[in-house]
């Protein structure tokens, strides 16, 4: 499957300034790894050392919370987005 | 001049300077303002305080603004008043309320903005903006139109119609957005990437704009003689102003405001409707799961809380105990503390109320401790928690007959 990622600020630098790259996989997991693969640093970022999210990471699939669907495990549809969201917002 | 070294990041500790920034680029961790306390306790007293505003900025030693012509609509210095009744009905010794529904717009969210916007002018920003369950976007929009600055605000769809009206009266633009609060923050989140110019006063300055709810300790404890209390009920939405509130404490022992470093057990406040916050700490969980709200309490609507965790932290490290209250319970709360004490609050002043009974009939807010509970907003914010509640005891003609028909008058009437 094919998704756009929407990138915040913080990781711009990963992308050369890009805030919205194409990235690859069947799972929103595998879209963050193909990420890394493309651009690397993302996976070091954005996973702790279980290779869960960090903490402070959110992640949405077409802006949907992925911990209310099946977390990294969920499936994308081909022209999907995902979007990649530091949690500390808001209040 | 401020007392600012710069920014840190809580998590990992990675060093930032004192921009708008509020996530550390490595490891997406908040960042926390940085001060110099020896500078601060070499300048700060308690006189040089009582001679300052009657406001927020007689603590500016302990805000992160430079500017001495803050952004100020007066907000803060809010009475601490002592309840009595209340806690006679709850079983309670000493009793306080600190009654944040005077502040300028009607909630503590004016000492935040206050902050923030100093801050934004300050970084040369020229338009506020934020994400908001209707507090913050009261006061986002006022304090801009004060600054002479544009807002932009955002705000889920459903809110209470005063609090959209007290957000458009000022004349930003006032977005409605088709989703809950927690959409209308990532939002915010991803607009904060694609508008730098903006200052979003809870995304990209909140570094700032959080140390504004220390105010809220700073104050209790001045009000109370400069002593700290034992104990403080604090609603959770995000969870910034209960960590702020401790962190708030914390500082007046560090800077020589406080004789001893003080020991207050903080306690929190959710909705049943939204509490995941409570829920981790029933649970003795240490992640927080996200929930999707359902609770006539708006403004503590957030299923995703930023600082969750750090508030779960602090709850736990102080020996306090987070709870959560049912949407009846929110307004017996309100009716409780009108009744008892003649303050009007908003949905979560009942969320407070309400939650400081339930801990005190299970014994976890005791009758040896002096506590005081934060009532964060005004009453006439959410007057649709109470309909169908409250009405008028009769309505009749005009007429003498009609009265002493309606109305109990004999040995002295109500009052008796």
């Amino acid at each position: 499957m094919s998704v756009s990622v929407r990138v915040p600020t913080q990781l711009r630098t990963l992308t050369g300034g890009a805030g919205e790259v194409p990235a690859d996989g069947a799972t929103v997991g595998e879209v963050l790894q193909g990420l890394d693969a493309a651009h690397p640093g993302f996976a070091e970022r954005l996973f702790d050392e279980e290779g869960q999210l960090r903490r402070f990471v959110n992640v949405f699939l077409a802006d949907e919370d992925v911990r209310f669907l099946q977390g990294l495990a969920t499936p994308v549809a081909d022209g999907q987005t995902v979007s990649i969201v530091p949690a500390v917002a808001g209040g | 001049m401020d007392h600012v070294t710069g920014l840190r990041c809580r998590e990992c500790g990675r060093p930032f300077p004192a921009e708008a920034l509020h996530v550390c680029d490595y490891c997406f961790g908040p960042l926390e303002v940085a001060y110099d306390y020896e500078r601060i306790a070499a300048v700060v007293s308690r006189a040089r305080i009582a001679e300052g505003p009657r406001t927020i900025w007689r603590y500016r030693d302990l805000l992160p603004v430079a500017d001495a012509a803050p952004v100020d609509l007066g907000a803060g210095f809010t009475p601490l008043v002592r309840a009595d009744r209340l806690a006679a009905e709850l079983g309670l010794g000493e009793l306080w309320i600190k009654d944040d529904t005077a502040n300028p717009t009607g909630s503590f969210k004016d000492r935040v903005v206050s902050v923030a916007l100093t801050k934004a002018r300050e970084l040369g920003f020229k338009v506020a903006a934020c994400a908001s369950t209707g507090n913050l976007a009261n006061s986002v929009a006022a304090h801009a139109a004060r600054a002479g600055m544009a807002s932009v605000v955002l705000i889920p769809e459903d809110l209470e119609r005063a609090k959209v009206t007290m957000t458009a009266v000022y004349g930003g633009t006032v977005v409605a957005v088709r989703g809950t609060y927690d959409d209308v923050n990532r939002l915010c989140a991803e607009l904060s990437s694609e508008q730098p110019s903006w200052a979003f006063v809870n995304v990209n300055v909140r570094t700032y704009y959080a140390e504004g709810s220390k105010t809220l300790a700073f104050e209790v404890a001045e009000q109370l003689g400069w002593q700290a209390p034992d104990h403080v009920v604090v609603p959770v939405a995000s969870g910034s102003q209960l960590v702020k509130v401790a962190k708030g404490f914390e500082e007046l022992a560090k800077v020589g405001l406080l004789d001893e470093p003080p020991a207050v057990r903080v306690s929190g406040a959710q909705a049943a409707g939204c509490a995941p916050v409570a829920t981790a700490f029933a649970e003795g969980a240490d992640a927080i799961r996200p929930v999707r709200p359902s609770t006539i309490a708006k403004s503590l609507s957030i299923g995703n809380p930023a600082d969750g965790w750090y508030a779960l932290e602090t709850v736990r490290r102080s020996g306090g105990a987070l709870a959560a209250v049912t949407d009846d319970e929110i307004v017996e709360g309100i009716r409780l503390l009108a009744r008892t004490e003649g303050i009007f609050a908003e949905t979560a002043g009942g969320v407070t109320i309400a939650t400081l009974a339930k801990l005190a009939a299970e014994g976890v807010v005791r009758s040896d401790e002096r506590v005081v509970a934060l009532v964060t907003g005004h009453g006439l914010k959410t007057v649709e928690a109470l309909a169908g509640a409250v009405r008028p005891t009769a309505t009749i003609a005009p007429t003498l007959e009609a009265f002493e028909a309606a109305i109990e008058t004999d040995g002295g009437g109500p009052g008796r």
